[in-house]
């Protein structure tokens, strides 16, 4: 069993595990970080950005001054932004037979797999996750594709350029391999190739292996996959919560049991507690308002933005807010609050009692109602018309690369009253700032990461008791800015296994038994005999079928007759086949009942001689000799096949069979 | 012997009152719990003292399933939990979680309140009923105990209703409750993968009928409706709240805003908004069409449809009157069908099937004057249509449904005696498998065998999967090992593995044979002798002429020694152990014909 690393991103995995006969890739997450690197695609014609002077090495070289743009110290570069891809050269993706996918995050690079790869397998995912999924990337390709960018710079990929570039360009890893944004038709394309499951649905993959969704708790129709066989189990754990937002809990109990527990996608903020991160948010939020300010909040368009909502729902009444329009401003957000609303069955407890009744399960519909929220495809068309200040905006994306967010942050950037207000972890809010220096607008930090921190990893994993558990290397020691935060690392006996970008795993566990199903005529004829207390063996002789990769185990044909022909045998005829297997023996032989037993069935003239190690009995008249040891039984005689027979039965008879 | 044991308590060659008790490895589980339109004493229910005569329902039952939530499927639950008494769990799909008590409410409240039944369940019932269900969402697995799970499959009919299959071990049965194998204007069709249950129990209701295209009937309605509407009169479609209904209004509704008719459309009850609102909120469970659109448009927010008063009943001019039940056996559509049956302009439609006893029942088969309450006599002058919209699987998708899940078995319920008669042939004949169809408390027994699952270590599965890659049918090779069963952990190991694993020695059973010849030669010489004539006897064995002298023939032992008093004779020892009994047999023999004469 091997596990390939193609990703080196924690919280956006891909692995292929390869077990029994099957490859299983485990969600292929996009490291978007990337487009950090990327100066911000403007909706509307920026001179601020436009106007950025061309960056020129030290010696004053300036050949890449069209590609690279510098702003406040930093150097971007000016072209369609692109993202890192999972490693497609380490294992032949031709070869995966199933994608699984654990969340609509980690499924952004699907396309990417599916259509480029010759990927001809099937993916497996929920519903919410494939409807949000797919609006995610709706929007992705939206927000790029309307920005058409002349420019697709290449020349500061060259390896012997690249070294010459400040960070974090000379950092970028890959970056030979870094792709530009997939098309609508491509994502069409790879959604088709999923299929749709739903939890605890167990999936057989050509009778080898089953796979099943367990719910993770962290976002709409996120999961955790359980892969086994009869005998093996392997749990991936990718993105998860215990914390009580609107998805269903985490099935932590199924996970239970695992030989093998890969880890993925903790909070990548461990030291922030999403709850007073919420409390942070909206008092940030309330205080600009009040003094005149907007607040620009980048996020995307579907997840925590739901938890959100609902807060200020509870919020902005006793707040004095509720004059104060909010507009959530994304191609996808007409259907994203839509879909939130008709996936009772992934919620929590509390919003699917509110099906019942009939009613929403999110609050967000009467802001809707009440036109406390309103919400347009962008900031062209209706939104200009509708647009009041000061207001709250929602809007993507959370890189601030691209996006109708781009926009707010020229227009508001430059005034203290406004703030923007990061809530998305994904990117570091100083780098996603850094094109848009200098900034006078506030800019608060408040990261709602709701997966599993290390304090509820190691007391999951005492509740489930892996085995082992694999996971990431960024997992097995403290963050580089805390190092000495021991406390930040998963922390487990036997330690994890940990891997990179690019790795091979051998994983620690020996496959032992298989399932074999015996039919019934053949249990049937098996006698069972009791060895130990509690323990009986039968010995077996059956025909092994194997089809589909089960294993069946039918009786043992009737030996056929010996069809009477009178045609001469040819001498090779007659050689026995050596591969009928005779069983193996166990027992000793009690000289005295054995000699007794011979005695009763005819043989006289017996002497017995003590030797070393047992006796030999001795058939004067037959000229045999018998000699029995604890362990062995060797009969010694003249060609007489009818004596040597007679001997061989009551020998056996001490005997038992194996 | 295993068996799996089949009771309907209701639906035995009979539509009305569903209700299954499956045995089935020592498990019982109850399939549907409904109640009879056709009758209000006793009969409505199904028999519970069946069950009850040898214990509590707890006690007996592991789990119910309601497949969906008509009443003639879930209408007894309270009474059956809350009255007779059963604790244990009730599983049914989110959407009929959700419908269920209030369809429940509506038939208390017209049992109790209008027809002032007493001893009757009542609402507090019906909440406490509701606590003890469990819902289960499509293709999940439900681990109702140990060894019992269930699994739900999509299957149409009306919202949330889903076929179950019940599984122990390797034997299930899969129980279809009402299904509909062609998609509608609301929900999609039934599907079921390849399962290969023990046992099939379908409905069929539709037992004999083939039905023309879904397209042609819609096309019928509406030119009935239309007609109706355009002479001044009145259509009234008697509709069950929930399905149909809805199913009908956007047929309506499209209909309306294509031919701009003005004529207006009524739903009878408040029951409507509420039930559209259901239907908005689950459109997971509608067709792909509608889910795939309702972003942009809600199919079941109609603009042309409105709520209906009592009062509009008089109104003259035409319109079209959805009202409740859909049988016409009580409530408002029995109201509207008494004032407007006198008028021959007027018509009703009736959109489903109808249980023996209703007014809808009579008036379809022919029955043109209608004993009512206190000795009236209502003539019907009004037009009588039948359309099947009910969505059932007619008869060949009964048998595509059979042809998906590839039962080794077929039960037959939910329908009417002489057409299940003529499904059962059919069935019999396609699919070469047995058609039970069980009357009411009548018991089918199958004896089932199902096959043992055991461990078998890889290191023996994989030599002889190595050994015998080609099968020969002639010559089927025989796997050898050891099943060592500790508790109700089987394993089949090889035997060496077993003799280890238990810490027992291996007792070796040697043979040693003498074989006399007359030879003058030396004994080298004869070994050598035999060596060749082996060799040349035995192609495919490995012989082998080793440096002592002696001569092997696979792990078999030959030596060439003097005899002690004879020296014109040698003797051949032949040695083998009991494993390889066959062949040391016929070397002896084979040696003992003599060598032939060196050439």
């Amino acid at each position: 069993m091997k596990l390939y690393c193609l990703s080196g991103h924690p919280t956006l995995p891909c692995n292929v595990l390869k077990f029994k006969s099957t490859t299983i890739m485990l969600d292929c997450g996009l490291d978007m970080t990337s487009t950090l690197n990327f100066l911000p695609l403007p909706l509307v014609q920026s001179p601020r950005l436009s106007n950025l002077p061309g960056w020129s090495l030290k010696d004053g070289n300036a050949f890449l001054d069209k590609e690279l743009k510098e702003c406040s110290g930093h150097v971007f570069v000016d072209s369609v932004p692109e993202f890192c891809l999972p490693e497609t050269e380490l294992i032949d993706l031709s070869t995966v037979d199933v994608i699984l996918i654990s969340n609509y995050h980690c499924m952004m690079a699907l396309p990417y797999i599916t259509e480029h790869t010759g990927f001809t397998g099937t993916v497996y995912a929920t519903e919410p996750t494939v409807q949000i999924g797919r609006l995610l990337m709706e929007e992705l390709v939206n927000f790029i594709e309307r920005v058409p960018k002349a420019q697709s710079a290449s020349l500061w990929k060259n390896k012997d350029i690249q070294r010459l570039l400040p960070s974090p360009l000379k950092d970028a890893v890959e970056v030979s391999t870094w792709r530009r944004c997939y098309t609508m038709q491509e994502v069409n394309s790879a959604l088709s190739k999923i299929q749709l499951v739903g939890y605890s649905q167990k999936i057989e993959l050509f009778g080898a292996v089953q796979v099943t969704p367990l719910s993770s708790g962290y976002a709409l129709g996120s999961s955790n996959w359980i892969i086994q066989s009869h005998y093996e189990k392997v749990s991936y754990v990718s993105g998860s919560s215990l914390l009580t937002t609107h998805p269903q809990p985490m099935d932590q109990a199924s996970l239970k049991n695992s030989d093998v527990l890969i880890l993925t996608g903790l909070t990548q903020i461990p030291t922030a507690n999403p709850d007073s991160m919420v409390g942070e948010f909206c008092s940030n939020l309330a205080l600009t308002v009040r003094n005149g300010g907007n607040v620009l909040v980048p996020c995307y368009p579907s997840g925590v933005i739901y938890d959100l909502l609902e807060c200020l729902y509870q919020y902005i009444d006793s707040a004095g807010l509720s004059s104060i329009p909010f507009y959530f401003i994304s191609p996808v957000a007409n259907s994203s609050l839509e879909f939130s609303q008709i996936f009772a069955e992934w919620l929590c407890h509390n919003k699917q009692t509110k099906v019942y009744l009939p009613e929403p399960p999110f609050p967000h519909a009467e802001l809707i109602q009440t036109n406390k929220l309103k919400h347009y495809p962008s900031i062209h068309g209706d939104f200009s018309n509708d647009f009041r200040q000061p207001c709250v905006v929602f809007t993507g994306h959370p890189s601030l690369r691209f996006g109708d967010v781009v926009h707010f942050m020229e227009l508001w950037g430059k005034s203290s009253l406004n703030t923007v207000i990061f809530t998305e972890p994904d990117f570091s809010y100083l780098e996603a700032l850094a094109p848009y220096q200098p900034l006078a607008m506030k800019c608060i930090y408040c990261p709602i990461d709701t997966r599993l921190n290390f304090i509820q990893v190691s007391k999951l994993l005492k509740e489930v008791q892996p085995l082992h558990v694999v996971c990431p290397e960024q997992y097995t020691q403290p963050p580089p800015a805390q190092s000495h935060r021991m406390d930040l690392m998963v922390d487990c006996q036997p330690p994890a296994m940990s891997y990179r970008r690019a790795e091979v795993l051998a994983l620690p566990f020996k496959r032992r038994y298989e399932k074999i199903e015996i039919m019934p005529e053949l249990a049937d004829s098996l006698v069972p005999m009791e060895i130990k207390p509690g323990i009986s063996l039968a010995t077996v002789s059956a025909v092994l079928h194997t089809k589909d990769n089960k294993h069946v185990l039918q009786p043992p044909p009737r030996p056929t007759q010996p069809t009477g022909g009178k045609k001469r045998k040819r001498a090779s005829d007659d050689i026995p086949d050596c591969k009928v297997l005779k069983p193996l023996l166990s027992g000793s032989i009690p000289v005295d009942q054995f000699v007794q037993t011979l005695e009763k069935h005819g043989f006289s003239d017996i002497k017995v001689e003590d030797t070393a190690k047992g006796h030999i009995v001795l058939l004067q008249e037959a000229e045999t000799l018998i000699q029995i040891e604890e362990d062995s039984t060797h009969i010694i005689c003249d060609d007489d096949e009818v004596l040597r027979v007679r001997l061989r039965d009551l020998v056996l008879k001490f005997l038992q069979k194996f | 012997m295993p068996e799996i044991r089949v009771t309907p308590l209701g639906a035995g060659q009979d539509v009305g009152r569903s209700c299954i008790l499956v045995s089935i490895a020592g498990k019982n589980v109850m399939l549907d719990c409904g109640m009879h339109m056709g009758f209000s004493d006793d009969r409505r229910f199904p028999d519970f003292s069946y069950i009850t005569r040898s214990g509590r329902l707890t006690d007996f039952l592991d789990c119910v399933i309601i497949s969906h939530f008509h009443l003639d499927h879930c209408g007894a639950l309270p009474y059956f939990s809350e009255m007779v008494g059963y604790d244990g769990p009730i599983y049914m799909t989110q959407p009929t979680q959700a419908i269920c008590p209030i369809l429940l409410e509506d038939y208390r409240k017209i049992a109790v309140d209008k027809k002032g039944e007493a001893n009757f369940f009542t609402s507090q019932m019906i909440k406490d009923c509701m606590k003890k269900v469990v819902a289960v969402h499509l293709h999940q697995t439900v681990q109702v105990d140990d060894e019992l799970e269930i699994k739900a499959y999509y299957a149409g009919h009306v919202l949330g209703a889903a076929m179950f299959q019940i599984k122990v071990g390797s034997e299930s049965v899969v129980y279809t409750g009402d299904y509909n194998m062609t998609p509608d204007r609301h929900l999609g069709a039934a599907w079921i993968d390849k399962c290969r249950p023990s046992l099939l129990i379908t409905e069929s209701t539709y037992a004999t009928t083939i039905r023309d295209s879904k397209r042609c009937r819609e096309r019928d309605f509406l030119k009935k409706v239309h007609e109706t509407v355009e002479r001044g009169g009145k259509v009234l479609i008697p509709v069950f709240a929930l399905g149909r209904a809805q199913e009908l209004c956007i047929l309506l509704e499209t209909f309306w805003e294509r031919m701009d008719l003005k004529a207006p459309i009524y739903f009878s009850t408040g029951l409507t908004e509420k039930a559209n609102h259901y239907y908005k909120l689950f459109i997971p469970w509608t067709n792909q069409k509608i889910r795939k659109t309702f972003v942009q448009r809600n199919m079941f927010e109609f603009k042309h449809i409105k709520a209906f008063d009592r009062a509009f009943a008089d109104s003259p001019g035409p319109m079209v009157v959805f009202a409740t039940p859909g049988m016409l056996h009580a409530g408002q559509s029995l109201q509207i069908f008494r004032k407007w049956a006198g008028n021959e302009k007027n018509m009703v439609i009736m959109p489903g099937y109808c249980v023996q006893g209703t007014v809808g029942h009579k008036i379809l088969s022919g029955q043109r004057k209608l004993e009512m309450e206190g000795r009236q006599v209502l003539e019907v002058k009004m037009q009588v249509e039948y359309m099947s919209f009910s969505a059932h699987a007619d008869a060949k998708g009964i048998m595509q449904l059979v042809g998906q899940a590839e039962p080794e078995n077929v039960l037959l319920v939910h329908g009417e005696a002489k057409k299940m008669e003529f499904l059962k042939q059919k069935i019999e004949q396609e699919f070469r498998v047995n058609c039970y169809m069980p009357a009411n408390g009548e018991t089918v027994t199958l004896p089932t065998s199902p096959s043992i699952p055991v461990g078998i270590s890889l290191g023996l599965l994989k030599r002889e999967m190595a050994q015998g890659l080609l099968p020969d049918a002639k010559k089927p090779r025989l796997l050898h090992g050891t099943l060592i069963m500790k508790d109700s952990n089987f394993r089949l190991v090889s035997s060496e593995q077993a003799l280890k694993e238990l810490g027992l020695a291996e007792h070796q059973l040697r043979f040693t044979c003498r074989v006399h010849l007359h030879d003058t030669r030396k004994e080298q010489e004869m070994a050598m002798r035999v060596y060749s004539h082996l060799k040349s006897v035995l192609k495919d064995h490995c012989v082998q002429h080793l440096p002592d002298g002696s001569v092997t023939v696979e792990s078999i032992l030959v030596q060439a020694a003097a005899h002690s008093e004879d020296p014109g004779t040698k003797v051949l020892l032949v040695s083998w152990t009991y494993q390889d009994e066959e062949l040391g047999s016929y070397l002896t023999s084979l040696l003992k014909k003599g060598l032939p004469q060196a050439s």
